[in-house]
């Protein structure tokens, strides 16, 4: 150990020489205009997860609209179409992407990799509440007259500024102004966290020694700071052709009889710049999922994560891939038809490296010891989930399937399956994981027992049988079935059934929620390393880890992050700060 | 286990157990029944496992490994495949030349079965098989090139598998036949119109900038092609069996997709440009229009119907119908009389 | 899209060629290291500040990449009208250049430690940078009074939005600007402590001007650009 004193005096990046010189001073400070990650960690996470919580009860209030046509009177079609607008983009946006990357992006990204903080701390406050703002102008447009936009969450032009769309009063601005808000937010935060992989790894800590979770966070940040411009540029233009009658996307239209005085534009160029962004979004929710998983299995199945190289070559490869695949959503939409071949091809290539993590997900089990805890089960249900919706997703990548099949339920099934149930799953399961080192102490099992199992089962039972309310042909984005004569009517039947389990399902969060409180008081004390896991954030000397993390020194990296039941160890695991034995192989 | 838990687990069990007696009891029909049923059976089982381990503790025999779980898993993965049979809800028998299509989705339907099914019973074993258990330790195993190259090119055959056909089958959707008949289907926000070729098989050109009271589909008047076009709104679309089609589609507003389930094609509609699709019908009857691109409040009442009928029939009733320069010559507008009367008009949209 | 695609492929090119270098088909498993003896942490060796600012110009590279994409995606379509140039571009142009030329000499000046020099480089860097944005005024002015709104033709709705987007990047560029100039002013010869933010401006200076070079080039000289793009993708 005193070797190690002496390396660190080599550091290339100087240490400030007075830790305690980081540290806030007033409450204000250090709990709500925090610098700390992890403070902002929580922050990010708390918004989301209460703003994520609006958009479910808009999906209960749009299930029993479905489910029970003309029982709920104050739900008309105006309504229902501001509900699924207002859910989608919560959920996507300001749920997903936020609670990934500002939540758990902030905690892990610092503490996996032995930093002491994020290299631009002010601009990461700065993100935050930015975020904040984004969400409460979204909050907003409830309360405007005309209410939130009800355009759909693509958003397409021209029916999204017309008169025949709710929402164009005032909710389709604040829409707009509020993604605005949120990609200047993101970009701060974002920009943070790929510099803090690239430059503030601790000694040692080389590229393929970072878990899988700093792979997928770190890909998905990526993505999202090239991919968010595009919807920055369609939200500005978008609003232009709102607020001044540019025609960016507005050909000459007759609405209600009038000849407007749009004329020129091109709705399909938004639809190529939503997408543009709108696929990257789709990995950049379901990276980091992938890397959480990940790292989940392995700790839990006391194994190492199998094919480690390969699941980093993966992460790489969808990354880059996601960025050509974008118009598999406009297979219908009446662009060139030879796009189609190029689209169909490349979206079904990205299913091989896809496939090759689930087999190692699979695998890493293979001969494991499986503790079946609360996380473990989580992760279970992530790899059923996402398999399903991944292999559904290979119907609708395929150019000529998805043209029956688009835009009916089917669609609605597989991305719900695909980015809906399972990043949410891998969410519960990583705060089951981490709850212990972010507040000391451990999230009740019973409690979790049961959220997980409603929760998984009830969703497979949600979604799995509306796939084929799709392949029957059952439009999308309709309040009501009305009058079909290929409907039979046993449908309405399972629209109920979908609509009870979901508010079952929806009921069990409740569950969860009440165990986040109740565990932080009455939870069992977790200790530091509860679940005997190797990555760095479960070596700081407190739990929870103070501001810097890392007391005096930062901590040293001599391994990989998968030394589980290796031959020969005393444990079943070696944390990353444990050096090798004098003499063994470098 | 803990006594705790097995409360809390075993009241999970009940509560679950009553949802499936509701549910089966609900409608007391088809699918309902069965998974009320399913969910019912499986919740008395649960109860039942936890009483035998009470009662196993109790007389000091060793704790079984957990098998719920795996078998939960299997149960997952076996009832998708049991309800993708039995599920009374499938595609609309087919009524145009695109079959292939179906054909694409079953092969698709099979490979990604079988994926499915194969890789959730294999996890299904593990959690079995690799349960904790107290002694045991885990297998050192960073990796298997082999193993991976494999399952590499297997991924890989099945994607081939799954996009050959799609694409041979997408080379003729994109291919108009060359004898392929021309109709255009306008879409505004809620209705569809029709317009035929007439006489000269041609369509004349159309600006939406010429859109009238008198002109509802912004017809070029200065057209010659577009002189013996037939307009038609408020009346079912008719179209003759066993005849390619090239269905061109336009918009007037906002976006609109032409989706008829039986025909399996569909395509948006855009204004600004004309978009298409080629499509033969290959039986005779009625068939719903629906819209499928959320195009405002009245998305979902935008309706229409498609009447497929033998050419003779198609023809006589084309005959009767009036130009586009007769009307703008001055004729009534008659286009929602036809020949088997008022039915049509009371189907016409909610505008 | 072929733009946004383009200039993504550069920076995918960079990732690949900055990954392979990262020794990514190593084992991890087998290189534990024994104490004291670690394989480099392989950071990379810039300052956090430059880093940062290069990943913020690949997000704005990648805005007006896109930007540049919907315009010529919208070019090509039958109705297209380009619009007239005008000369108080090329005079903006040149101003933009000075400007940048200002912020190069700083960076020499700073440098070789002389803070003065420095000083007076970021001051006409920073005034000609006004004198730019007053001039696109200007522009905007002539434009509207030719009656060039920006609801009248996606060219001139274009031309205003992606100006404006540019425009609002160097003013930014201005606050960082101003705060450095201040600094260095007080900086009293010791040039150590502000040399990186000087090359940072400096840096964001040069984007700016080659985005400006490409924008107008594409903006003003679309029928051209246009040709250009025939030969380059055939289409």
């Amino acid at each position: 150990m005193v070797d190690v004193t002496r390396e660190f005096q080599d550091i290339e990046r100087a240490e400030p020489e007075d830790v305690e010189l980081y540290h806030p001073h007033s409450w204000i400070t250090k709990y709500v205009f925090s610098q700390d990650a992890k403070v902002i960690a929580i922050q990010y996470s708390v918004t989301a997860m209460a703003i994520g919580m609006v958009a479910l009860v808009l999906s209960w209030l749009m299930r029993l609209q479905l489910g029970f046509p003309g029982y709920f009177t104050f739900i008309d079609p105006a309504t229902y179409y501001q509900f699924i607008t207002m859910h989608g983009m919560i959920m996507v946006i300001y749920l997903l992407t936020a609670l990934f990357l500002g939540g758990f992006g902030n905690y892990l990204i610092p503490l996996m990799l032995g930093a002491r903080d994020m290299v631009f701390p002010y601009l990461n406050m700065l993100s935050y509440w930015i975020y904040l703002l984004a969400v409460l102008v979204l909050v907003a447009s409830f309360f405007t007259p005309g209410g939130p936009t009800g355009a759909g969450w693509t958003l397409y032009p021209p029916q999204v500024i017309l008169s025949g769309t709710p929402g164009q009063e005032s909710g389709v601005f604040l829409m707009l102004v509020s993604l605005v808000l949120f990609i200047v937010g993101f970009t701060m935060g974002g920009l943070n966290y790929v510099v803090t992989v690239l430059q503030a790894r601790t000694r040692g800590m080389t590229l393929m020694r970072m878990p899988l979770t700093i792979w997928g966070i770190f890909t998905a940040t990526v993505l999202a700071l090239l991919a968010f411009p595009a919807l920055f540029v369609a939200c500005i233009m978008l609003l232009l052709d709102r607020a001044l009658g540019t025609s960016f996307f507005m050909p000459t239209l007759v609405e209600m009889g009038q000849t407007l005085s749009y004329g020129g534009g091109s709705p399909i160029l938004f639809q190529h710049l939503f997408w543009f962004f709108g696929h990257p979004e789709v990995y950049i929710v379901a990276l980091p999922a992938f890397g959480i998983v990940s790292d989940l299995i392995s700790t839990h199945a006391r194994k190492n994560i199998f094919g480690y190289r390969m699941m980093v070559w993966a992460i790489v490869a969808i990354g880059g891939l996601s960025f050509i695949v974008w118009a598999h959503h406009m297979y219908v939409s009446g662009m060139h038809p030879m796009f189609g071949f190029f689209f169909a091809t490349t979206t079904l290539i990205i299913a091989v490296p896809t496939a090759i993590k689930v087999y190692n997900w699979v695998l890493t089990l293979w001969r494991g010891d499986i503790h079946l805890t609360v996380p473990m089960l989580f992760a279970i249900g992530f790899i059923i989930t996402f398999l399903n919706g991944g292999l559904t997703g290979l119907f609708l990548g395929n150019v000529v399937v998805d043209v029956p099949l688009s835009d009916t339920m089917f669609v609605v099934a597989h991305f719900h399956m695909v980015m809906g149930v399972a990043p949410i799953l891998a969410i519960f399961g990583a705060i089951y994981h981490w709850y212990p080192k972010i507040t000391g102490r451990m999230l009740d099992e019973a409690m979790g027992q049961i959220h997980f199992w409603v929760t998984f089962l009830g969703a497979y039972a949600i979604f799995f049988p509306m796939h084929y309310l799709g392949l029957m042909g059952v439009p999308r984005r309709y309040h009501e079935l009305g009058e079909m004569a290929f409907v039979p009517p046993s449908a309405e039947e399972l629209n109920a059934f979908i609509t009870v389990v979901a508010l079952i399902v929806g009921f069990a969060q409740l569950v969860f929620l009440f165990n986040l409180v109740w565990s932080l008081f009455r939870g069992r004390e977790a200790g530091g390393n509860p679940w005997r896991a190797t990555t760095l954030e479960w070596q700081t000397p407190t739990t929870p880890p103070p501001h810097g993390n890392w007391g005096k020194e930062l901590p040293v990296v001599y391994r990989w992050a998968y030394d589980y039941s290796v031959p020969g160890a005393a444990e079943d695991f070696v944390p990353q700060n444990q050096p090798a034995p004098a003499g063994a192989a470098e | 286990m803990s006594q705790d838990r097995r409360w809390l687990l075993g009241g999970l069990a009940v509560v679950f157990g009553f949802v499936g007696l509701f549910l089966a009891s609900r409608a007391g029909h088809g699918i309902f029944y069965w998974i009320g049923l399913i969910v019912f059976l499986a919740a008395v089982g649960t109860i039942f496992g936890f009483v035998r381990a009470a009662f196993d503790e109790a007389e000091g025999k060793a704790q079984t490994p957990q098998h719920l779980v795996p078998l939960t898993m299997l149960a997952v993965a076996v009832g998708s495949v049991v309800f993708h049979f039995l599920s009374p809800w499938w595609w609309s028998p087919i009524a145009s030349n695109w079959g292939y299509i179906d054909q694409t989705i079953i092969i698709t339907f099979w490979i990604t079965g079988v994926a499915f099914t194969a890789i959730v019973v294999f996890l299904a074993y593990c959690l079995y098989r690799f349960g904790h258990q107290a002694g045991r330790r885990a297998a050192y195993e960073p990796e298997s090139r082999r193993l991976e190259f494999w399952l590499t090119m297997g991924t890989a055959a099945g994607v081939v598998a799954m996009l050959a056909p799609g694409l041979i089958v997408w080379s003729q959707f994109v291919t108009v036949p060359e004898e392929a008949a021309e109709i255009e289907i306008v879409g505004q926000q809620w209705q569809w119109s029709f317009r035929y070729p007439g006489e000269d098989g041609r369509l004349g050109r159309s600006d939406t900038r010429l859109v009238s009271n008198d002109n509802p589909l912004g017809l070029d008047p200065n057209d010659p092609n577009g002189a013996d076009d037939v307009v038609v709104q408020n009346v079912d679309l008719r179209l003759p069996v066993d005849r390619p089609l090239k269905v061109l589609l336009r918009s007037l507003d906002v976006l609109h997709d032409f989706y008829v389930p039986e025909f399996r094609a569909k395509m948006d509609m855009i204004p600004g440009t004309v978009t298409y699709f080629w499509v033969e019908p290959t039986r005779t009857g009625t068939f719903d229009i629906l819209c499928a691109e959320l195009c405002g409040v009245g998305h979902a009442y935008m309706r229409g119907r498609v009447e497929v009928m033998e050419e003779s029939q198609y023809q006589a009733w084309l005959q009767q119908q009036p130009t586009f320069a007769a009307l703008a010559n001055g004729y009534a507008r008659v286009t929602s009389r036809s020949p088997d009367g008022g039915e049509a008009s009371a189907r016409s949209s909610v505008r | 899209m072929t733009v946004i695609i383009a200039f993504l492929t550069v920076l995918g090119a960079v990732a690949v060629w900055w990954l392979s270098r990262q020794r990514l088909a190593a084992k991890p498993w087998l290189e534990a290291s024994p104490a004291g003896s670690f394989p480099d942490r392989e950071a990379v060796a810039w300052p956090a500040a430059k880093l940062g600012l290069c990943m913020f110009l690949a997000v704005a590279g990648s805005l007006f990449a896109v930007l540049i994409s919907a315009y010529s995606l919208r070019m090509r379509a039958a109705d297209w009208s380009s619009l007239p140039g005008t000369g108080l571009l090329w005079i903006n142009t040149w101003l933009l250049v000075l400007s940048s030329l200002a912020l190069q000499w700083a960076v020499v000046a700073v440098q070789r430690r002389d803070t003065t020099r420095a000083a007076a480089g970021l001051g006409v860097g920073g005034v000609s940078a006004l004198l730019f944005l007053g001039g696109q005024l200007l522009v905007w002015r002539q434009l509207n009074a030719g009656g060039f709104y920006a609801e009248s033709h996606p060219a001139s709705a274009f031309f205003y939005l992606i100006t404006a987007i540019h425009g609002l990047h160097l003013a930014g560029g201005m606050l960082a600007l101003g705060r450095v100039g201040a600094r260095v002013s007080m900086a009293d010869g010791d040039a150590e402590n502000v040399r990186l933010s000087v090359e940072l401006c400096a840096l964001y200076w040069h984007f700016l001007l080659v985005v400006w070079l490409l924008v107008c080039g594409i903006l003003v000289l679309g029928p051209w650009a246009e040709w250009l793009y025939a030969i380059c993708f055939g289409t």
